[in-house]
């Protein structure tokens, strides 16, 4: 499976959630299977989906889905102690890893190679942490919502992208109605 | 009130909420009243963009928040300060220890002081510098400020704000 494809069967859990979803196709994926204003896309920054999340979790009490990719959390690593550190019982980070970076031409990432996100994770101070397979991601992700705990999904994938539309959507009607989801 | 709790209790009065932090040796005693307080959230980060994610994920979930960081990290933060405060319109007050200004002792301080206030006006953020004490008395109108305009605003303090670095 491919992260389009993951995304696709988890659309119906994520509809209800707040999801912070990572730059690049991933966004652009989330957005042409299922647009909700409860969705905040991100059209730059490479790396900070986790963070964003991590502060939107700690502001207010609905569960918050990020959906990051491994290049982006590589680029960001420090933000892994910061989660575990400052772990929040309504945040859920989903790393859809892939082993490569997707959004510049499926380079291959480190975690293709040697490296365990799922082991820096723990290693980071990450309480709960649980690699899976892309076809269990929907359990999984159902699993870490019911259990009110902090949690850092690994979900092993397949390279490769769905061919979708950039979003065109201006930025501040992105975040405006996504502040009018978390209000709601 | 010390220096480091005025500021502190301007932030609470501004009803800020959550706060991140990358350390300074100028900016210690303010960080340590900060995480003391029992109306702060205090994450501290470990890059500058990193914390400006949390900031506007906190803003967003509902609760104003603000970075408290060296001015090294304005050559960090750049690409964050453009592609996502500023071009989602969201708020973030940036207090700043301003290194390598009067008083600093450490040479290559002054390499990134020469570039922080270019860099701040090629962004066009507002920037206020505070020299003296006296200087932090604007600081709760500054807050105002952002949160009125949803911008990123720059609050530039320098060693003989804080009273030398390692001469006092």
């Amino acid at each position: 499976m491919i992260r389009s494809e993951i995304l696709k069967e988890i659309a119906p859990i994520l509809r209800d959630q707040l999801v912070v979803c990572n730059i690049g196709i991933p966004s652009q994926e989330l957005h042409a299977i299922d647009d909700q204003a409860s969705n905040f896309y991100m059209l730059g920054t490479m790396g900070l989906a986790s963070s964003i999340g991590l502060g939107l979790a700690h502001a207010q009490p609905k569960p918050v889905i990020v959906i990051d990719g491994d290049g982006s959390v590589l680029t960001n690593l420090g933000t892994l102690p910061t989660i575990g550190n400052n772990p929040a019982p309504n945040y859920i980070l989903l790393i859809v890893d892939n082993g490569s970076y997707g959004s510049t031409g499926d380079q291959p990432t480190y975690t293709g190679r040697k490296t365990s996100l799922t082991e820096m994770a723990r290693a980071a101070g990450c309480d709960r942490v649980v690699e899976c397979q892309a076809e269990e991601t929907g359990a999984v992700l159902e699993d870490a919502l019911a259990a009110g705990q902090c949690t850092v999904i690994v979900c092993k994938c397949e390279s490769g992208n769905a061919k979708m539309p950039v979003i065109t959507m201006d930025p501040v009607v992105i975040r405006d109605r996504f502040m009018g989801a978390v209000k709601a | 009130m010390t220096i480091d709790q005025k500021i502190t209790a301007d932030l609470v009065a501004a009803k800020i909420g959550l706060v991140t932090t990358v350390p300074c040796k100028q900016l210690a005693g303010v960080i340590e009243e900060v995480d003391q307080h029992p109306e702060i959230h205090h994450i501290p980060a470990n890059k500058e963009d990193e914390g400006m994610g949390i900031c506007a994920g906190a803003w967003m979930g509902g609760t104003r928040s603000a970075i408290i960081m060296q001015n090294t990290a304005i050559g960090v933060t750049i690409n964050t300060l453009a592609t996502l405060i500023q071009f989602y319109r969201m708020p973030l007050p940036m207090l700043i220890s301003y290194r390598g200004e009067l008083r600093e002792p450490v040479a290559c301080q002054v390499e990134m002081a020469v570039h922080t206030k270019a860099l701040l006006a090629q962004l066009n953020i507002p920037t206020y510098h505070f020299h003296k004490q006296a200087d932090a008395e604007e600081l709760p109108m500054i807050l105002d400020y952002t949160f009125m305009c949803n911008k990123p605003v720059a609050i530039l303090t320098d060693a003989n704000f804080w009273g030398g670095y390692g001469d006092q």
